[in-house]
């Protein structure tokens, strides 16, 4: 598994910072250092998997055995609108408010 | 006059029955108890003295008026702090959800609330579930009412000591990799993790939906098959919920174990505290005594179980912490602790292009092999008999840096939630005055094998007569 090896530097090194965009999620330079050598350490131990002989072997996402269970397309009592905006930093009017994602154009 | 906080749930059910004492009186003893205790062990998150007090009281009324009630009716039961719970804070141990009130109930919680079971507060964990010894929540450690100075296990940390400390008499949690079993065998409980599917996970805060298992710690066997009654069953609300149908759990609950075929993972008794593998066998030949065979097995993909687990959970775990974006409910991403960045880190790398078939891929395949493993042993055998944890509860701290070393705190749990099928954690003795644990594990729906065999061993050593000094 020389490809997983190659990887494990790369996160140990490089993509800390393309993985945390990918994520949107804002790390300082402290934590960046530290998971680095942390998940360099996990990725590692991961590498284990590569002994186990997979080629003819089918994923399985869960155990369960079930597909495309569906309910009765009929309305049902359901929150109401104040309901679900109650826990909303921001609204405007009924809706949740976001910041803009378009520019205005001046 | 008797201290109702040291009964079991059968028998405060029965006293509430024959009028012997209120429910009002009794919750009254619990919450005392729990506000008292919150101070020194940090069980609790919120302690619902309102909504519990306002609850009894409607069980009194109904006492008093002579309807036949559930045996959960007016019982305290505490709730882990990922369920959502209708006008109760409900945070998952993370300042992100600090101000987060849900507006609907779970669906464990509204079929608790239909059988009059009151709730008593919400529980201290670690914070989304993500954890082996309670000490990643945002809100302080939960300490082990047995050694002040060791973790209680995780990540339902906060349920199992409120529980084992008799603050209310059951309580809730989920199991995505142990997090129900290992805290039972750190505090002397009994914890199901029952099969994926068998409870429904609407309004659970999800961490991992493909291995996410709701379940709940109990002292004894058969308070834990009265809760399982209640929470069992399909919800139109989760479609992965089973629609197989179950009897009453607590019917032929002292059947026996003779002429019961046992299995021993060879794999799971290899690497372990001697000490912790010697009560395990021990309690074996105990059921032997009973009349169970005992039958040595193999689960060859075992040493592959934590790598499997620690690549499909933080995938799952990764997208799921996706929603917290602060638009509809909650605080920023910033505020997520040192644990879940880590994991959304790994597991949005694990999942990014061009490293999703070295890692998500091939696990999900490893992962049906380990599936095939546990089908394979139930062939020949109609349960196992696992250590719960490979070591004794340990210091807070010990591990908190190290967090490859507390995954394998997971190397005996996880295996279980990979191959979907339900497993008991049963206490099976002490040593150094800390509890052990194992676990009892049985093909897909058989919960009800589970508690026979767990009564048969219980009834032989009473281990939960054995409370923490505090």
């Amino acid at each position: 598994m020389s490809k997983i090896k190659n990887q494990k530097s790369k996160v140990g090194e490089v993509s800390i910072d393309y993985v945390a965009r990918l994520a949107n999620l804002p790390l300082t330079s402290a934590e960046k250092k530290t998971f680095a050598k942390q998940l360099g350490d996990v990725l590692g131990y991961f590498s284990k998997l590569s002994e186990v002989d997979t080629a003819k072997v089918e994923p399985t996402g869960h155990i369960t055995g079930l597909t495309n269970v569906v309910r009765g397309d009929q309305t049902a009592p359901s929150i109401t609108q104040q309901e679900a905006l109650s826990n909303a930093p921001r609204t405007y009017n009924v809706f949740f408010e976001v910041e803009a994602i378009f520019e205005e154009q001046s | 006059m008797i201290d109702v906080t040291t009964l079991t749930l059968k028998e405060v059910s029965t006293l509430l029955s024959k009028k012997q004492i209120k429910a009002q009186e009794l919750n009254g003893s619990f919450l005392d108890r729990a506000h008292k205790l919150n101070k020194k062990l940090n069980s609790f998150i919120a302690i619902t003295d309102d909504v519990a007090i306002k609850q009894a009281k409607k069980v009194d009324e109904l006492i008093a008026d002579n309807q036949k009630l559930n045996p959960l009716a007016g019982i305290p039961i505490a709730f882990k702090d990922l369920f959502s719970t209708k006008g109760i804070r409900t945070t998952a141990g993370s300042k992100v959800l600090e101000n987060y009130v849900p507006v609907y109930d779970a669906t464990s919680v509204t079929r608790l609330k239909d059988v009059s079971a009151v709730i008593i507060g919400k529980t201290n964990l670690d914070a989304w579930g993500h954890g082996s010894s309670g000490e990643n929540s945002d809100f302080g450690p939960t300490l082990n009412p047995y050694d002040l100075t060791r973790v209680p296990g995780g990540s339902s940390s906060g349920s199992a000591v409120a529980v084992a400390s008799g603050a209310c008499l059951a309580a809730t949690g989920t199991d995505t990799g142990g997090s129900i079993r290992l805290p039972a065998a750190f505090c002397n409980l009994i914890g199901l993790k029952p099969t994926y599917g068998r409870v429904s996970r609407y309004g659970i805060i999800a961490m991992a939906s493909s291995l996410d298992s709701i379940g709940h710690l109990t002292k004894t066997v058969y308070d834990n098959a009265l809760v399982l009654n209640v929470t069992a069953g399909v919800d139109e609300f989760d479609s992965t919920t089973s629609t197989q149908k179950f009897e009453d759990y607590t019917k032929d609950i002292e059947k026996g174990v003779q002429g019961l075929r046992i299995g021993l993972p060879k794999e799971y008794f290899e690497k372990l505290d001697p000490k912790i593998k010697d009560s395990v066998i021990s309690a074996v030949k105990t059921l032997a005594k009973l009349g169970a065979t005992v039958i040595d097995d193999s689960l060859p993909h075992t040493e592959y179980g934590v790598s499997t687990y620690y690549i499909i959970q933080p995938s799952e775990v990764s997208s799921n912490l996706a929603r917290y974006d602060s638009i509809r409910f909650g605080f920023g991403r910033e505020k997520f602790g040192p644990e879940a960045k880590r994991r959304i880190i790994l597991g949005t790398y694990t999942l990014s292009a061009g490293y999703y078939d070295a890692y998500y891929l091939k696990a999900m395949k490893v992962r049906r092999l380990i599936r095939q493993d546990f089908e394979k042993v139930f062939k020949k055998v109609d349960v196992l008999i696992l250590p719960t944890s490979p070591t004794l509860p340990f210091n807070l701290g010990e591990k908190v840096d190290d967090p490859l070393t507390m995954y394998l705190s997971d190397i005996f749990t996880v295996p279980i939630n990979l191959a979907g099928v339900p497993s008991l954690n049963v206490p099976c003795g002490f040593i150094n005055n800390l509890p052990i644990g194992m676990q009892i594990v049985g093909p897909d729906f058989s919960e009800k094998l589970l508690y026979q065999v767990g009564y048969a061993y219980e009834q032989e050593t009473k281990w939960y007569q054995n409370k923490p000094k505090l």
